[in-house]
């Protein structure tokens, strides 16, 4: 059997929400519902075998008895009703459910959970979940029981993201808005009883919509890992991933240096980068590895020119990346007479050249402009970290949009840092909205370069 | 390919759930994995037949299915200068639980590292390189790539090390051969993917690298528990 068809489930043309209660509006069918109906473009139908009317809109008593078919149904009703509303779906020619309810493999009820998957794998129906928060696609829909006050939504973007946990996606949804970062699709896969990581893995591959594909996991099955770094290997585009579960706890005592050696995590960390999957350490490095890899695909050795207004950021972030393993070559004599060549008259003599590039709190524009076009044409480094303090009067609003368009011209990956504070907006949006990345502080930077590094196999 | 692998050695292991030490340097070596020149002598005259065929210093440790782990319990001898010194080595050996003979082998001089297998849950078979000896769980510097390896994993396996110049070279230090390492290492990829089934680890510590040769100085390989 082919693999699912997931536009049902990604771009839904009717939703319907089983479950919705006429007694509890904070049930979670109804936050469902409720938020699709007022806040979303889709149309949707409520389901519970009452019938009848909620609020003024028709109740259906079953899939069956909607006028027209769903593509997408959320299904969030006591765990022993969900195989007779899975059975309906399927029935009607639906194209896809979320199952939100809870009471399956996770709290000792692993047959029920057997026999819903075993009917959608019979009719090749693809649900997410049980228990789960399930799918967050900005502007379209979301299906996450939380009413959307209480969430920060991100806008769409092109990160398609994946994780086993609810709470820590909508957690990484809060850092992700926070990096300015959008997603193409959002999933909480719960139980993954039917749709698992390799499929949504395998979706985004051919989405093209989405140009980084991340991962919060805390396990495969038996002999599902491989698949699953094959499938990320072949994907075409960076894929990151954050590993929970890193201590080996009651692994077997065995009677091998081997087997003790190589415990559950190390195998998994060094598969990743055996397979050129970039391993996030925490929630701060995925972030910043989604924010690099969606602007900057391709891999980089690492030799960093560091372009600064301040000495002493220069030498913080030299120290960072040279932490991370990364290089901040000295640069030739020839490179740094050219760098210099191009000053202006204030700055030619105080500036420091060798690699931090320290323009000094007296640089403009002009420099920085200088000083980045010169690394961005010379092989002597392969990307560019740029320091920007906006405190000096000598740099302008416009920088940001202006050092983009020489960081295009070259070609040559360029991450800049500036405070991230609502007075630097304007700068900010310079650089982002010309698809060049900002951090927020000088970590998140090398990290950034870190990711590109590290987006290659081992 | 894998050559055609030596028959019996499963059925023999099966009960004690691991492979006697000369079953499995026949293994290795029928996979093209090199291993120090030894033999298995059953008596002190055939011991003393294969040291002198080796030549001194030897090393001889005990075959006994009740031991997997022979140095804990002074089940190897290590640099025996002559017949008189393994006549006594032999004595000593000879005492010890489930004993059935020895294996009387070259002693080999090198940098020492570990080259291990186990058959992870999540992904199959996985290789692992180190540096090895004895104090392996002291410094466990280590790298693991999925099998099969090709000639870039093993590349990228030394480079990983923390102590990588250990092998490509530091002072006065020779680098060891890595074209050996790597067709050794190769090997023994292959021999572990085609055996994987039987398996839940491997450990071939110490391996012995110097800028001439590597070669299995001890090997331990654990069965997978019975279905």
């Amino acid at each position: 059997m082919g693999p699912f068809d997931f536009r049902p489930l990604v771009k839904p043309r009717r939703i319907a929400v089983a479950g919705v209660s006429l007694t509890n509006d904070r049930h979670p069918a109804n936050v469902i519902y409720n938020k699709i109906r007022l806040r979303y473009p889709v149309p949707v139908h409520a389901v519970n075998p009452r019938g009848g009317r909620f609020l003024r809109d028709p109740l259906y008593a079953s899939i069956a008895e909607i006028p027209e078919t769903p593509d997408l149904v959320v299904i969030a009703v006591r765990a022993e009703a969900v195989p007779a509303v899975l059975a309906q779906c399927i029935e009607r020619g639906a194209g896809a459910a979320v199952i939100v309810s809870g009471g399956f493999a996770e709290s000792g009820r692993p047959d029920l959970q057997e026999r819903i998957a075993a009917m959608a794998r019979e009719a090749h129906f693809p649900f997410i979940g049980p228990n789960c928060l399930g799918v967050y696609a900005p502007g379209r829909f979301d299906t996450f029981f939380l009413p959307g006050e209480r969430l920060v939504r991100p806008d769409p973007g092109g990160v398609g993201f994946v994780s086993q946990s609810g709470g820590v996606l909508v957690d990484q949804m809060v850092k992700f808005s926070a990096q300015g970062l959008g997603f193409s699709l959002a999933v909480s896969i719960g139980n993954k009883a039917v749709v698992r990581e390799i499929d949504l893995l395998r979706h985004f591959a051919a989405d093209p919509e989405t140009r980084v594909i991340a991962f919060y996991l805390e396990g495969f099955g038996r002999n599902e890992g491989r698949a699953f770094l094959e499938a990320a290997q072949a994907a075409g585009k960076p894929v990151v991933v954050l590993k929970a579960g890193k201590t080996d706890a009651g692994r077997r005592a065995v009677g091998s240096h081997t087997a003790s050696l190589a415990g559950d995590y190390r195998v998994f960390s060094d598969a990743l980068a055996q397979f050129g999957i970039v391993e996030a350490h925490d929630e701060f490095e995925l972030t910043c590895f989604c924010e690099s890899l969606s602007h900057y695909p391709r891999a980089v050795e690492g030799r960093v020119g560091v372009v600064t207004a301040s000495g002493g950021h220069g030498a913080l972030a030299t120290d960072i990346l040279s932490g991370l393993g990364l290089e901040v070559p000295a640069l030739s004599a020839a490179l740094q007479a050219e760098i210099r060549e191009g000053l202006s008259a204030n700055v030619r003599p105080i500036a420091a050249l060798g690699n931090p590039v320290d323009l000094t709190g007296s640089s403009t524009d002009e420099d920085f402009l200088a000083a980045v076009a010169a690394l961005g044409a010379s092989p002597e480094v392969d990307c560019i970290l740029l320091l920007l303090l906006p405190y000096s009067p000598g740099i302008s609003a416009d920088l940001g949009a202006r050092l983009s368009e020489v960081h295009r011209r070259s070609g040559k990956p360029l991450v800049a840092y500036v405070p991230h504070v609502e007075k630097y907006r304007i700068l900010i949006e310079g650089f982002e909205l010309n698809d060049v990345p900002v951090a927020s502080s000088v970590d998140g930077a090398a990290f950034m370069v870190e990711a590109m590094r590290r987006c290659r196999p081992c | 390919m894998l050559k055609e692998l030596p028959p019996g050695i499963w059925e023999a292991a099966r009960p004690h759930g691991w492979v006697l030490e000369p079953d499995a340097l026949r293994l290795l070596e029928a996979a093209g994995v090199p291993v120090a020149r030894h033999a298995f002598a059953g008596g002190l005259e055939e011991a003393l037949a294969a040291a002198s065929r080796i030549g001194y210093p030897v090393v001889a440790k005990v075959v006994s299915p009740a031991i997997l782990h022979k140095s804990d319990v002074g089940g190897v001898e290590t640099s025996i200068p002559d017949p008189a010194g393994l006549a006594a080595a032999w004595a000593r050996l000879a005492r010890l639980e489930g004993f059935r003979g020895a294996l009387v082998a070259e002693r080999l001089s090198g940098l020492e590292l570990i080259v291990g297998a186990k058959i992870d849950e999540q992904f199959g078979p996985v290789i692992l390189l180190g540096l090895g000896g004895t104090a392996v769980e002291i410094y466990r510097d280590v790298v693991t790539r999925l099998a099969p390896l090709r000639e870039r994993d093993v590349a990228s396996m030394v480079c990983c090390l923390r102590g990588a110049r250990l092998l490509t070279g530091y002072r006065g230090c020779a680098a060891v051969s890595l074209p050996k390492l790597t067709a050794a290492l190769l090997a023994f990829s292959e021999l572990v993917t085609a055996i994987a089934e039987r398996i839940d680890s491997i450990d071939l510590n110490p391996v012995f690298c110097t800028p001439e040769r590597c070669a299995v100085a001890d090997a331990r390989i654990v069965l997978a528990p019975a279905p």
